[in-house]
């Protein structure tokens, strides 16, 4: 059993010195040294650190990119070319940038659905997982945008489409998609507005994670058991988690660096490689993978719901509540319960939006076409059944396996051990 | 916890990659799948057939097809010397100035130069070729579904049209084209160029070795990549153990 | 790094997770340090900049006694068609009274052609002097506006604060017209 880290003590008069006016190095030891952890985190816990190193990849693979980019219709795509051609690493920069944006977004999912699992988001963690929420939703818009800055003809189709989304908005929707062009079509205004939010919006996401991390330290990390922790299943955050961040970050570079440099277009779409032509459509216009589900569910809404919303407006709408009915998921689940590990049927369910959110990704990525429009739609109703009908329903109604008082007494009866800390 | 990642794995890998455009250009045929010295993880470039392509692109493409971002200095990467990437720059004039007296004039191109395009812009192609854009064929490798062997199919696919398909004026019919009426004609004959090696120039051998010097050209950093990606390889497994019983270590009196 | 495990669990414990700690943070520090080093190299000149980094001037619409100035590597460099008595002054200097003695031979490889590189060398200002009517400083060459140096007929420097000379870039005379800097 591990004991507490050591009390800070400055030897240095100079760091004394520092800290009586500036208190930056308690500040750090007590968050990343001292900080109590729960000593039973699984590997799944690690994607929360990774999520935060993938950010800074991006924001410093992407500050130095803007060094040679231009933000011009007319050099936009040769300045990525020379990026690609004649700046020192420059390949390196932009193929590590490209993937690290999927990258970020793998790390991203699977941090929330281990929220889903383990029941992270519920009292006293609803804030905690609000912000991961709007993080999720900033995400999506920077994302957005820098893949514009390419300007290949997914860029550019990409940008169209998806700027249209706003003209479904009634009475204004016209005047709004004008807005956001700064012109009739999506054109040098555009771009230079996306590549200015595009530097602009990781630094808001920056925020956000500090908030994020402040209410995470304010109750402290949710566990794999899911119930609260005494200070004698806890420990110091270094040097356990620092070592076991590190060895994940080391395996996750290794996925990454395998994708960098033996696969790095993989991901992306011939078609950003034709530079961007407002004449001609590509057959097929796929968004990036981590947002298909999403635009699948956009595509689903193919009638008029109620014969007052139009069909068009009813997509954008359902598109924007699938991630916006993630804000209430902490109401929307009734249970006392958190983790699912004592839900024998949430566990079903879990399992089943994990399926349904990978059908949905099947979908978008194809032509809605015969029945994928039937799947899609099953898929989309599915998602939104999960959330609003089926979890609070099933907190009333499941019976949950019994939950041990602490890590160390077994569960009456079953003689169940907690789960090793590995 | 494991079931989770193999079935995230697996539903990433079955749901995802084969989402390509590829099938989603629809009823084309299934593409010829050459094998070239510069796939996988160890492959580099054939020089030689870099050469020789770049002979075949010189003197058989570049009459309708531009490749803007090559730089005559780009060359020396095909092995030739630094005299001869002058004496091939200095083929080409290039357009410089304004000179003192304001005029823009003609000069030789020089390795710094970028290859000069055959039609000043894409007006100016679609009419010099019936109103058909020959694309600039810098990254054409990378920008067109199935990559080297799209390429070469459609460069090897010209055959008569089946019967009852018409095939309109000015178009000839291709295989492995999307839709299958192509404007460009068949242009490798065989023997049409004669390669300083003595390779036999047949229409495949060509095919080959221009689609290998377009693969090149959309990827140049291609064997830079790839040599730096093994040694980070290397590196990050060496790491990875190394962090691994490090953490065990750290990790041996918690239970 | 099983085997370092296994001592680990046979008792010796101490000293080999010193080592493991030791050789597990270099190495991180060493990947680090390889992942830093491309957002640096990233700043230096690329390919295209690098292959750019020649002149040629036409020599034959140089008038003896007048200069030009051209563009090299985006700093301008003055190339002066010099009077037999602007030679026969720069040859006459004593090397004594120079602050960065240099013969004027040493700066030229015709003594009619002095071709250097038009940044002062106190803090980057453009010398005036070259253009008809530009005041050319006590000693005939060029004169910084900035922070007031004279440099003379072979552009050394001989009054204010600039340290060195004007410095020669390289070049190579392809005939007796044309020249090619860098």
């Amino acid at each position: 059993m591990a004991s507490d880290a050591e009390p800070l003590v400055l030897k240095s008069p100079a760091l004394r010195w520092i800290e009586y006016r500036l208190p930056l190095i308690s500040f750090g030891y007590r968050h990343l040294v001292a900080y109590q952890t729960p000593r039973n985190l699984n590997y799944w816990w690690n994607f929360g650190s990774l999520a935060g190193i993938c950010l800074m990849l991006q924001i410093v693979t992407g500050v130095v990119l803007a060094m040679h980019y231009t933000p011009h219709v007319a050099h936009a795509f040769d300045s990525v070319e020379h990026i690609m051609r004649d700046v020192n690493w420059g390949w390196l920069l932009r193929y590590a940038h490209a993937n690290g944006a999927s990258m970020f977004f793998i790390v991203v999912y699977i941090h929330i659905f281990r929220g889903l699992y383990y029941g992270s988001y519920k009292a006293p963690r609803e804030l905690l997982w609000m912000l991961g929420v709007v993080i999720l939703f900033l995400m999506m818009a920077t994302a957005f945008m820098g893949y514009v800055l390419p300007w290949g003809q997914m860029s550019f189709w990409a940008a169209t489409v998806i700027t249209n989304l706003f003209s479904a908005v009634p009475l204004f929707g016209d005047a709004i998609v004008t807005w956001l062009w700064g012109g009739f079509s999506v054109d040098n205004p555009t771009l230079q507005r996306f590549f200015s939010l595009h530097y602009l919006l990781p630094f808001v996401i920056v925020g956000v994670v500090f908030l994020h991390l402040v209410a995470l330290h304010t109750h402290g990390s949710n566990n794999p058991v899911g119930i609260d922790l005494t200070k004698k299943d806890k420990i110091p955050f270094h040097p356990y988690y620092t070592v076991k961040d590190l060895f994940g970050l080391a395996v996750f570079m290794i996925v990454f660096a395998a994708l960098v440099f033996f696969a790095p277009n993989l991901l992306g779409h011939p078609d950003n490689y034709i530079p961007a032509n407002p004449l001609v459509t590509p057959p097929h216009i796929v968004p990036e993978w981590y947002f298909l589900p999403f635009y699948a569910i956009l595509r689903a809404i193919t009638f008029d719901i109620f014969w007052i919303i139009p069909a068009k407006l009813g997509g954008v709408i359902a598109m924007f509540a699938s991630i916006g009915v993630l804000f209430f998921l902490p109401w929307l689940d009734t249970s006392k319960v958190r983790s699912a590990r004592y839900r024998p049927v949430y566990k079903i369910f879990f399992w089943l939006l994990v399926l349904d959110c990978f059908i949905l990704g099947y979908v978008g990525a194809n032509p809605p076409e015969g029945f994928l429009v039937t799947l899609g739609q099953i898929a989309t109703l599915w998602y939104f059944v999960h959330f609003l009908v089926i979890l609070p329903i099933l907190g009333k109604l499941e019976r949950p396996r019994p939950v041990p008082e602490s890590l160390s007494t077994p569960v009456l009866g079953r003689g169940m051990a907690p789960a090793p800390a590995e | 916890m494991q079931p989770i990642l193999r079935s995230l794995a697996a539903a990433a890998l079955a749901g995802l990659l084969p989402s390509s455009a590829a099938e989603a250009a629809g009823e084309a045929e299934p593409l010829l799948r050459e094998s070239w010295p510069h796939q996988g993880i160890f492959g580099t470039y054939d020089r030689r057939a870099l050469q020789r392509g770049f002979q075949v692109y010189k003197e058989v493409c570049a009459a309708c097809h531009g490749t803007k971002y090559l730089a005559f200095r780009n060359l020396a990467a095909l092995g030739f010397s630094e005299e001869e990437v002058k004496a091939i720059a200095a083929e080409y004039t290039v357009i410089d100035g304004p000179n003192d007296q304001g005029e823009m004039f003609e000069r030789p191109a020089r390795p710094s130069d970028r290859k000069p395009s055959p039609y000043p812009n894409e007006q100016a192609a679609r009419a010099a070729n019936n109103g058909a854009y020959p694309p600039d064929l810098s990254l054409i490798v990378k920008a067109r579904a199935g990559g080297e062997n799209y390429l070469y199919s459609l460069l090897v696919g010209y055959e008569e049209p089946p019967a009852g398909v018409t095939v309109p004026d000015g178009m000839y019919y291709n295989k492995y084209f999307p839709g299958h009426f192509i404007a460009m004609p068949p242009i490798l004959q065989p023997d049409g160029v004669t390669y300083a090696d003595g390779t036999r120039a047949t229409v495949g051998q060509q095919a080959r070795d221009v689609t290998q010097f377009l693969a090149w050209l959309a990827e140049p950093k291609l064997e830079e990549r790839k040599s730096t990606g093994i040694k980070v390889m290397l590196f990050l497994i060496v790491l990875t153990g190394l962090l691994y019983a490090y953490k065990r270590r750290i990790w041996a009196d918690v239970h | 790094m099983a085997d370092a495990t296994s001592t680990v669990q046979h008792g010796e414990g101490g000293k080999r997770r010193d080592f493991l700690e030791l050789v597990t943070w270099s190495t991180v520090a060493v990947g680090t340090a390889a992942m830093v080093w491309p957002l640096i190299h990233q700043m230096n000149p690329s390919a295209d900049v690098l292959a750019l980094a020649s002149t040629e001037v036409d020599l034959s619409k140089i008038p003896e006694g007048s200069a030009i100035k051209v563009m090299w590597r985006g700093k301008p460099v003055f190339v002066r068609h010099r009077t037999a008595q602007e030679i026969a002054e720069a040859e006459a200097v004593p090397l004594a009274e120079l602050r960065d003695p240099e013969p004027d031979s040493a700066r030229v490889k015709k003594p009619e052609w002095l071709i250097m590189v038009g940044v002062c060398t106190h803090l980057g200002c453009i010398p005036l002097g070259t253009a008809p009517g530009e005041p050319k400083g006590e000693y005939g060459g060029w004169f910084c506006p900035c922070h007031g140096s004279h440099y003379d007929t072979s552009g050394r420097i001989r009054k204010g604060p600039a340290p060195t000379n004007l410095p020669i870039p390289p070049y190579t005379f392809l005939s007796d017209t044309l020249v090619r800097i860098g």
